[in-house]
């Protein structure tokens, strides 16, 4: 199984806070094949996100101490990788899509700038060269990918001056930036309102497809495993407990807690009986 | 049915003015336009709508804390248009909060939390130590919880705080405003466990205001779509959700994300506008562009 584009073998991390040793990810493996939708899901606390971090080299350490595993991305190992080649790849051939908030732009700096500075950063590290101009023009051709109508418009514009869901797809503009072949998606559009979440996801699922890019989305809401990938990842306490194809993982759970996980979720159909029921493990 | 309804809102408007930057008024923000549902004794009503729609301005102002611009809030039939806000109309109805976070005063014990609604109602003080310790185990608390802080406590457990809080003075309608959107979906479950049984138990009215439909449709027995200040469409939650007679709602239920075939074959087709899922506006917009009737 070496042709997956991420690999994550026995990832182990820890946590040393005041003393205490958190082991928050115990052995966690999982692939990501070229061209693939793959879903990790969890609830707060699974550890989900460490592990997007881990891969992305984002973990601070300390607290954060990786005990044990590897993390492979094309068959090339991340840890051993000199700091300058992990960072020829972070937000270039591995790309991130952060959640909305206002958080993630700077609100003083035009879209346009904001994107160019990415474009210039990641040129440099790839030791290709591009002028002002040609990094605008790039801008604007990513604009428009995500489908935004008036692209030059957007790239004049400050973050306080687009909507939610406009934030969003700038967002995820810049993850296409410097062309990535894997895309990770943190939660996105779940701080948008549902209409505006579906126009999110359809684009992001477009343009994945459209591009052959492989996509490892992280979130706790399983209707959005369901929309956006075609094999899941269910975490739970920092161990994976059960993966597989999503629909049929969907359709015949056999973790105890996936079980009470799927049983828990509201469904459109009705039926979901509310009252007592028994501890979710 | 001969029993008074719990709730009646009538023809309730709430308009906001626009002004110049020289505080001329120049227009109006109707952000409630003629709102009118009524909710029968211990029924848990549903008001879905996004941001903008208008939900949390209906909840202020059924709390007394806005004042309507034009209508009537009938509760257990009597007209509190002009009294909401008052202590007496504070013991029948409370609200839940969506940020569990920041509804309780970080600084103060959760039993001085819980303490602050029978204070304000002159709840007799010898008694209010053996309330609190009741008003836990109500929501499936601990005792010793009282003496700890919000801040030892999970998002789930800060949520059952809150609902300890609005039972004290033993109201009769609760205005849930999205008491589950910050939980995890398991600890959501739970605590809409324990407020089906604290309704059946306590005899309560809810109205329960979220933008989940998915929860809505398990939870609420009527529900109302909100658009724009508007109920757009309303009825039985199992109809409504079955056979969506208004673009919006369609467009609402086409964009829940599911977990099961069923549950997608369910979901109205939505026609695509440029390749995109249409936004409500251009979906309304193309629908008076054809000339197709739309209100039933």
């Amino acid at each position: 199984m070496s042709e997956a584009l991420l690999s994550v073998r026995d990832l182990s991390v820890e946590f040393v806070t005041y003393g205490q040793t958190n082991k928050v990810l115990r052995g966690v493996s999982l692939d990501v094949p070229a061209h693939s939708q793959v879903a990790l899901v969890g609830e707060s606390g699974s550890g989900k996100s460490v592990t997007m971090k881990a891969i992305m080299g984002l973990l601070r350490s300390p607290p954060a101490r990786i005990t044990g595993g590897q993390l492979l991305y094309d068959g090339r190992d991340l840890q051993t990788l000199p700091h300058r080649e992990r960072l020829k790849l972070r937000g270039t051939s591995m790309s991130m899509v952060f959640q909305d908030p206002m958080s993630s732009l700077n609100p003083v700096f035009t879209i346009g700038d904001q994107m160019g500075t990415i474009l210039k950063y990641a040129d440099r590290r790839l030791g290709r060269v591009r002028s002002g101009r040609e990094r605008q023009a790039r801008v604007q051709e990513v604009l428009s990918q995500v489908r935004m109508r008036e692209p030059e418009r957007v790239a004049r514009s400050y973050p306080i001056m687009l909507s939610g869901g406009m934030r969003q797809r700038v967002l995820i503009a810049m993850a296409l930036l410097s062309e990535p072949r894997l895309l990770i998606a943190d939660e996105p559009g779940t701080a948008l309102d549902v209409t505006t979440q579906a126009q999110i996801l359809k684009l992001l699922k477009d343009l994945v497809e459209a591009r052959g890019l492989a996509l490892m989305m992280i979130t706790h809401n399983l209707g959005v495993v369901r929309e956006t990938s075609s094999y899941v990842y269910v975490m739970n306490k920092g161990v994976v407990v059960e993966h597989g194809p999503t629909a049929e993982l969907f359709a015949a759970p056999r973790d105890a807690y996936t079980q009470a996980l799927i049983a828990a979720v509201p469904r459109l159909t009705g039926g979901t009986r509310f009252g007592r029921r028994e501890a979710i493990p | 049915m001969t029993a008074r309804p719990m709730l009646e809102l009538v023809g309730l408007s709430k308009h906001f003015p626009v002004r110049s930057p020289f505080g001329r008024i120049t227009g109006a923000v109707r952000a409630v336009d003629t709102v009118s549902l009524t909710i029968p004794r211990g029924g848990v009503y549903g008001l879905a709508g996004e941001s903008g729609s208008g939900k949390s301005t209906i909840a202020r102002m059924i709390m007394g804390l806005t004042r309507p611009t034009a209508g009537d809030i009938l509760l257990d039939g009597e007209n509190i248009t002009g009294q909401a806000g008052t202590r007496a109309y504070g013991r029948k109805v409370q609200m839940v909060f969506q940020n569990p976070g920041s509804s309780l005063n970080p600084r103060r014990t959760i039993g001085q939390s819980i303490a602050v609604p029978l204070e304000a109602h002159a709840y007799p003080r010898a008694g209010r130590a053996a309330r609190i310790g009741e008003l836990l185990d109500m929501v499936q608390l601990p005792a010793d919880f009282a003496r700890r802080y919000p801040h030892e406590l999970s998002g789930g457990q800060k949520q059952r705080v809150a609902i300890a809080r609005a039972l004290a003075v033993a109201p009769k309608l609760i205005v849930l405003d999205e008491p589950t959107s910050a939980l995890d979906v398991s600890v959501q479950a739970r605590l809409i466990d324990l407020l089906v049984d604290l309704g059946r138990q306590l005899e309560l009215t809810y109205l329960f205001i979220s933008h989940d439909l998915s929860l809505m449709r398990n939870f609420a027995e009527e529900v109302g779509v909100l658009y724009l200040g508007r109920i757009v469409e309303t009825g039985p939650t199992a109809s409504v959700f079955e056979h969506p007679a208004h673009d919006y709602t369609r467009l609402l239920l086409a964009s829940v994300p599911v977990i099961s075939a069923e549950e997608e074959a369910m979901r109205p087709r939505i026609e695509l506008i440029d390749g995109e899922i249409p936004t409500a506006e251009k979906l309304l917009a193309r629908r008076q562009a054809s000339h197709l009737p739309q209100d039933p």
